[in-house]
């Protein structure tokens, strides 16, 4: 009985968590072309012609999940060693959607630009210890308004 | 208040350093809420309450930032930084910090 729980749980795991995952990386390759004039860049002191831009704080952030499927795929990589590939899809997905965020966020602002971002990404949830839970990723950086586009 | 996280602020000239300032704050969700992401551990998925809830917070250590540098007289913060903790189950610690700074047209 409890195996068979098991097996059932790790087949919903699979089926929606592959759902869930193909319809994030859909959305997020359509908004990331769309996106693509803000630029980011992550140094730290924008270059002098930009001196006269007004600047801001932007931030994006996300909690993604993993599915049972993962949960599981993962421990048994971790009896091996290696990549584990199904983690590694999930935090890519969470870097991406966190900066895209910050990306509308810049964008609704009038700004061209986000310099010195920087990433955050934290363990949320209570599964400590046995596996990953879910994940939190923020991007923040300073968004840089021309003054023309603001008057 | 200007909030940035660079050291330097575009077109203006940091005239006075007037030392780090803080803000954090300490959050949980109703026990409903961690029963649905428990629930949404087996499916996947993003978790909204909880992005809510983070991004909530974060806006509540921000403006207890912009407090703190305003009762020191300061118009601007830079240099700022956020870090995230999570202290026990279902509660996160946000904090934010920076070094609160008086600007002035160059």
């Amino acid at each position: 009985m409890g195996f068979l729980i098991f097996l059932a749980l790790l087949v919903i795991g699979y089926l929606f968590g592959r759902l869930a995952e193909q319809r994030h990386y859909r959305s997020i390759h359509e908004r990331e072309d769309a996106l693509r004039r803000i630029t980011v860049i992550p140094l730290r002191v924008p270059p002098p012609e930009l001196l006269k831009h007004d600047s801001q704080l932007v931030s994006g952030s996300v909690v993604v999940s993993v599915d049972y499927f993962k949960t599981v795929a993962a421990g048994l990589r971790n009896l091996f060693g290696g990549r584990v590939g199904a983690y590694e899809s999930l935090i890519d997905r969470a870097r991406r959607e966190a900066t895209l965020r910050m990306q509308e966020k810049a964008q609704s602002l009038g700004a061209q630009t986000v310099y010195n971002v920087k990433y955050e990404t934290s363990r949320i949830g209570d599964n400590a210890g046995q596996g990953l839970g879910s994940v939190e990723v923020l991007a923040y950086g300073t968004a840089l308004t021309a003054p023309s586009v603001k008057a | 208040m200007l909030v940035s996280n660079m050291e330097v602020v575009p077109g203006k000239r940091i005239t006075q350093h007037l030392g780090m300032v803080q803000g954090s704050t300490v959050r949980a969700k109703h026990a409903g809420r961690d029963i649905m992401a428990s629930f949404k551990n087996f499916f996947g998925g993003e978790l909204k309450g909880y992005t809510e809830l983070l991004s909530e917070s974060r806006d509540e250590a921000i403006a207890r930032l912009q407090e703190q540098a305003s009762a020191l007289g300061a118009n601007a913060v830079v240099n700022v930084r956020f870090s995230t903790s999570s202290i026990a189950a279902g509660a996160s610690e946000i904090f934010v910090y920076g070094t609160a700074v008086i600007v002035e047209d160059r």
